[in-house]
């Protein structure tokens, strides 16, 4: 499977009258960060859980920061959670630039039957190299405030238990924020395009990924999205909440995990509803259905918009794609806004304690959903228990449910061919899943698109 | 390699974070450049079938499942120049940390301990089986050039790239002391 982050393969089963009867889509790697981490200092966490995804390796730190914030019992100075929640907005900015600019315009640009050899991001330069640069360059403003700010851009030495460890001098401030105007710029194009293409694909919104499902995402009190620091809202596809601000700490009393053997990655479900019943989405989409405001005026203005796009909630996962470029604007507004925020430039960065606590949550909004990280510690602080929920992970049931429509519609049984297979592919690239997170391994290999008849015996394959 | 052709270059993930790929797009703007010196063959950015014969290869990651080994291998004879990508590729780095405890731990505790409902334990069958021990690659394929980091930084890709294709020195080896 390519142009997603990861390693992947889908079967397609087929029933007795030679019909598409399911779908699966199968992770297959793992690298087995929960063990590794036994025994190590917890002060370590945040330098090596990064390593689980390179795409969103922000989010993690800051998932890790806050869970060793829990252990410590402290909270971190003011101007350490301006530069966390500024950084958690330059990551969801890169990481969705990277999925619409670079992985999933190809397809929704040159279009899902063009040549494979153009459909990626250097053939969309050829066509129209202007909007391949200013993909470029907003992904490359999102990693600036991150390398600026930290140091590096992937990987950086920044987060620590209780604060961050580099002040931001006024000359970044200054850099960073004569940026906005052309991403600005650059987001409203990105906004106009996908939002005249995606009405092109009537097909595509009614079986990719269209059905009824809960939502989870964070918000404050009021409803407001919040990223770095919300609590927990469920809500259904009527719209309707299920359920609000839930502690994200307590997460394990309402998402429960199982294991298949068709899967390194688990697939988690709303406790209250069981297994499988208990499906949720999470990421993009589902932020935007659950939250009542985005914060900022123009995210705003186009939150209300989209939400005419549903009925209650917007069930189409084709519609990841706007939710995302709309997320991309909220993420440059919160950035201008952000380094303006008085506290930015203190250097009083950190908040100092022992060990006070046995055990630890650290969550935020991930670009791909909500990242939990949960820690116990024995005495000295050596990780005893780790135990990370990933964002991909938790679409996984909504991904199963994807494929099989996708499945469904566009693949002929008798004979494979390139555009179905791409269509699959794409169906579950609307969810732009991280498979490094996700089982917290990754490997890229050919998608392998596997044809089985009703006893399992393979009736044709194709892989790339 | 020929001046008047385009470079076939591949770059490919096996066991690692994809944070060596994040910085090879790192490079940003020079990627524009470099399109008009390189054709990108294989890769995750891009839809290719089959792996294909390339001058360059940028491999990430260990090789920690049996498909990573016969991939590497296939890597290895249609590629003339290999490149091993990243601190993962070069010493088994975070990958590897799960070498000292055994395979059946590692799984156990992902996938039995920290779930509330067991189905089944992933591996074999549609999934790659998992090596008992991660390895670097060149430990199991002769490699031409090593390039350390964890991601090794974009200006270092973008210098060697430009070693490769254009035959453009390379800085003076530090040494140290
Ligand atoms: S070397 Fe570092 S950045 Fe590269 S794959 Fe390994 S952990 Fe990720």
């Amino acid at each position: 499977m390519t142009r997603i982050e990861g390693h992947a393969k889908i079967t397609i089963r087929l029933d007795d009258g030679g019909e598409v009867a399911g779908a699966q889509f199968h992770v297959a790697e793992f690298r087995g960060f929960e063990t590794f981490c036994a025994g190590r200092p917890f002060s370590e966490m945040p330098g090596i859980m990064a390593r689980i995804c390179g795409i969103c390796p922000i989010s993690h730190i800051l998932s890790s920061v806050k869970a060793c914030d829990a252990l410590l019992g402290v909270d971190p100075p003011p101007a350490a959670i301006v530069q966390r929640r500024l950084l958690n907005a330059a990551q969801i900015l890169q990481s969705h630039a990277l999925s619409f600019f670079h992985l999933s315009s190809p397809d929704l640009l040159l279009g899902f039957d063009a040549p494979p050899a153009k459909r990626n991001l250097f053939g969309l330069a050829e066509m129209d190299p202007e909007f391949a640069r200013r993909g470029i360059r907003l992904r490359q403003f999102g990693q600036e405030v991150i390398e600026r700010i930290t140091g590096k851009r992937v990987h950086p030495n920044w987060g620590i238990p209780g604060g961050v460890m580099h002040a931001v001098t006024r000359e970044i401030r200054d850099s960073l924020a004569g940026w906005i105007p052309e991403a600005l710029e650059s987001v409203n194009l990105a906004l106009g395009r996908c939002k005249t293409i995606i009405d092109t694909y009537p097909d595509e919104i009614e079986f990719m990924g269209s059905f009824p499902s809960m939502f989870m995402g964070s918000v404050t009190a009021d409803g407001e999205s919040d990223n770095y620091d919300g609590r927990v809202r469920i809500t259904d596809a009527t719209g309707a909440i299920v359920a609000d601000q839930l502690d994200p700490a307590k997460f394990f009393e309402y998402i429960g995990e199982t294991s298949e053997s068709s899967s390194y990655m688990k697939f988690p479900y709303y406790r209250p509803l069981g297994y499988p019943a208990g499906m949720y989405r999470v990421g993009p989409l589902a932020r935007l259905n659950v939250a009542t405001s985005m914060g900022t005026p123009r995210a705003d203005a186009e939150l209300r918009e989209f939400k005419d796009r549903g009925k209650g909630a917007v069930c189409e996962s084709f519609h990841f794609h706007l939710a995302r470029v709309i997320e991309m604007l909220a993420s440059v507004e919160r950035i201008a806004r952000l380094l303006d925020h008085p506290d930015l430039l203190s250097t009083d960065l950190k908040a100092r304690a022992l060990l006070n606590r046995r055990e630890g949550v650290g969550s935020c909004e991930a670009p791909r959903g909500i990242l939990f990280h949960h820690y116990q510690v024995d005495s000295d602080g050596r990780i005893e228990g780790a135990n990370l929920l990933i964002a991909t992970a938790q679409n996984n049931l909504a991904l199963q449910q994807t494929v099989t429509q996708a499945a469904k519609r566009f693949v002929k049984p008798d004979k494979l061919e390139e555009g179905m297979l791409n269509r699959v592919e794409a169906a579950v690239r609307c969810y732009d899943p991280c498979l490094s997170c996700s089982t917290h391994a990754l490997g890229q290999m050919p998608l392998i698109i596997e044809l089985r008849g009703p006893e399992g015996e393979l009736r044709d394959r194709i892989a790339r | 390699m020929d001046p008047l052709k385009k470079a076939r270059i591949a770059t490919v993930w096996l066991g690692g974070c994809s944070g060596c790929h994040m910085s090879f797009l790192d490079m940003d703007e020079r990627l524009l450049e470099l399109a008009g010196l390189i054709e990108l063959c294989y890769s995750p950015l891009v839809d290719t079938k089959e792996f294909p014969e390339v001058d360059v290869t940028l491999v990430e990651g260990a090789v920690a499942a049996d498909e990573h080994l016969e991939m590497i291998h296939r890597i290895r004879a249609r590629t003339k120049v290999l490149v091993s990508f990243g601190d993962c590729a070069v010493t088994g780095n975070l990958t590897a940390m799960r070498n000292v405890f055994p395979l059946e731990d590692v799984v156990n505790r992902a996938y039995r301990q920290n779930s509330d409902i067991v189905n089944g334990i992933p591996g074999g069958g549609i999934l790659p089986m998992l090596l008992e021990r991660v390895r670097p690659l060149h430990q199991v394929v002769p490699i031409d050039h090593f390039l350390p980091g964890c991601p090794p930084p974009a200006e270092a890709i973008y210098t060697l790239l430009r070693h490769l294709i254009l035959g453009e020195p390379l800085p003076p080896v530090g040494k140290f002391g």
